[in-house]
């Protein structure tokens, strides 16, 4: 398939995930459209190492790279989102709901 | 490579002696004693001594540039620890951990400053964010802290997410996450290099809060421990101005002709924006929020001159500014009332800090003699040597009269206004540490060339 198929497809995605961080009102869904963002970026990065794979005449380790880094976006993912479902629950426990329109005791 | 490790190492020592010691004083003694290692092992790299032995060719280098700055970035740390380690105390149990998450975040800016691979700048700019959201919500029972770690979480997320995107479209495009090996001139006009920067600078400009990226920044600054704060506000946000620089100029100096201008307009709106919001405040600490996004505007003018002078500019901004806010924000944690009013007649309860605040106060402002004098005037020098963007140097300038009108609201109600004191709890070696602060101050705004000579010895 062509390049722009994947491209296209991870750009959707990506614009799923970025208008659903500046609608919804739900800290959890907001969170997980954040992950989406993130995957959109696997699936493109995935893409590319082998797009550039075969473009360099399928030598052995050309594009592996690309693959790599997506590992390690997995493994800091993996880390926000414990850090991040820890701030929720502490919020949770404070005010015991997850609505972002909390957010604005700061304004005054 | 001694820097990035040590400071890695004690993190995890730090954690370990929470349960090591079962009082206060020793963690903090330790913390300390940990942070001058770290300040000597760095030296001694920038003198050629490598305790490490280390291939890190398509990762990591370290420029003269970027080992002086991580000098300043952990002498900056050791003069935080002296103002308020004591004031940590005050913000939870795990007193230890913080000391951890600190020496983590340290161990990100290093790598910020010195990478020459995307995979490095990205795991950089992580290390240094996920400690800073634990930081920020620290206070657990504080609906403030809680509010505004969720808001910074909700928004770095998002912005590494541009990031990553950014990443992945240059990586499309030139087939490499090396900043060397990108062969940028040959693809000038490609879309996707050129999308894949503009996100780049833009979730880099989420990150050191630049207009019209720094919504988030009041708040969250607003909401997180007064300590924590300080070190957010001044280490964090200059370290990751360096590694910006560094991005911008080592790996997309060839699409130059594309981002200038980009970059003049944000510098210019941040100004604004900063500036005139922060006339506005009723609390110094949001003043100071506000003021953090007016001075980041000038250390956006590096990124508009991209020359000599505007990297010797950002390390003098980096010092006046991280210390003039360190020292003003140790005071503030030790005041009950934020506002400009709870500072009226500090004078009188305090003459010696009072004294110390209107140097920081000055040095801010962009008062001669002191440091932040000669920042600023390094920050427009290099703008006007690089050409072409006076409007920018004339709008900096108005903007730095207008920003000397907050700085002294709060030297006036010190000194010509009566108030009952709302000021306690300073220890006379914490005076002391505040006295000498002002005089460093005072120092690199007569001799910056002692700082240069050091650079280029």
């Amino acid at each position: 398939m062509p390049i722009n198929y994947y491209i296209t497809l991870a750009l959707c995605l990506f614009a799923i995930g970025v208008v659903g961080v500046l609608t919804r009102r739900n800290a959890i869904i907001v969170f997980m459209c954040v992950e989406l963002m993130l995957n959109s970026v696997n699936l493109l990065l995935v893409a590319f190492s082998k797009m550039h794979h075969i473009a360099k005449g399928a030598a052995a380790t050309a594009g592996t790279d690309g693959q790599l880094f997506v590992f390690f976006i997995m493994v800091v993912a993996a880390a926000e989102v414990s850090v991040g479902l820890a701030i929720i629950v502490m919020m949770y426990r404070n005010v015991h709901s997850i609505n972002i329109n909390f957010l604005n005791r700061l304004k005054h | 490579m001694n820097a990035v490790l040590l400071s890695g190492l004690l993190g995890v020592v730090m954690m370990f002696a929470s349960f090591l010691f079962r009082t206060k004083a020793p963690v903090r003694i330790l913390a300390i004693l940990g942070t001058v290692v770290l300040l000597v092992a760095n030296i001694m790299e920038t003198k050629g001594v490598h305790f490490f032995h280390m291939d890190t060719a398509a990762f990591l280098s370290f420029s003269n540039y970027a080992l002086f700055f991580n000098t300043i970035a952990i002498a900056g740390t050791l003069v935080f620890f002296l103002v308020s380690s004591k004031d940590m105390q005050r913000v939870g149990n795990h007193y230890a951990e913080y000391f951890a998450l600190i020496f983590f975040i340290l161990t990100g800016i290093f790598l910020v400053t010195a990478f020459t691979n995307l995979l490095i700048l990205f795991i950089g700019i992580e290390i240094i964010s996920i400690p800073l959201y634990i930081l920020t919500g620290s206070a657990k029972k504080d609906l403030k802290s809680n509010e505004a770690a969720l808001k910074y979480f909700l928004m770095g997320a998002f912005s590494t997410g541009i990031m990553l995107m950014g990443i992945a479209l240059i990586y499309g495009a030139t087939g490499t996450f090396e900043i060397g090996k990108m062969n940028m001139t040959a693809l000038m006009k490609s879309n996707l290099l050129t999308g894949g920067m503009l996100m780049l600078l833009f979730s880099m400009c989420f990150k050191v809060s630049v207009a019209p990226f720094h919504f988030w920044t009041p708040d969250v600054y607003d909401g997180a421990p007064n300590v924590f704060t300080s070190f957010m506000a001044t280490i964090v946000k200059v370290g990751i101005f360096v590694g910006f620089l560094h991005l911008f100029y080592s790996a997309f100096e060839p699409l130059s002709l594309q981002w200038k201008l980009w970059m003049a307009i944000l510098a210019a709106l941040t100004l604004l924006v900063g500036n005139i919001t922060a006339v506005f405040q009723q609390s110094v600490k949001r003043m100071l929020a506000y003021s953090s996004i007016s001075q980041a505007g000038f250390m956006m003018f590096a990124l508009v001159a991209m020359n000599e002078t505007a990297h010797e500019g950002l390390l003098l901004y980096s010092i006046a500014y991280s210390l003039a806010t360190i020292g003003i924000f140790g005071v503030i944690s030790k005041m009950s009332d934020y506002s400009f009013d709870g500072f009226n007649g500090l004078a009188n309860h305090q003459p010696l800090v009072a004294l110390c605040v209107t140097i920081f106060m000055l040095s801010l402002a962009g008062i001669p003699l002191s440091a932040g004098f000669l920042a600023k005037f390094y920050m427009l020098k290099a703008v006007i040597q690089g050409g072409g963007y006076m409007w920018l140097v004339i709008l900096g300038v108005l903007m730095a009269a207008v920003s000397a009108y907050y700085y002294f609201r709060v030297i006036q109600a010190m000194y010509f206004k009566e108030g009952p004191s709302h000021f306690s709890g300073i220890s006379t070696f914490e005076k002391y540490v505040l006295v000498g602060i002002c005089v460093l101050i005072v120092f690199t705004g007569l001799f910056p060339n002692v700082i240069f000579s050091w650079l280029y010895f």
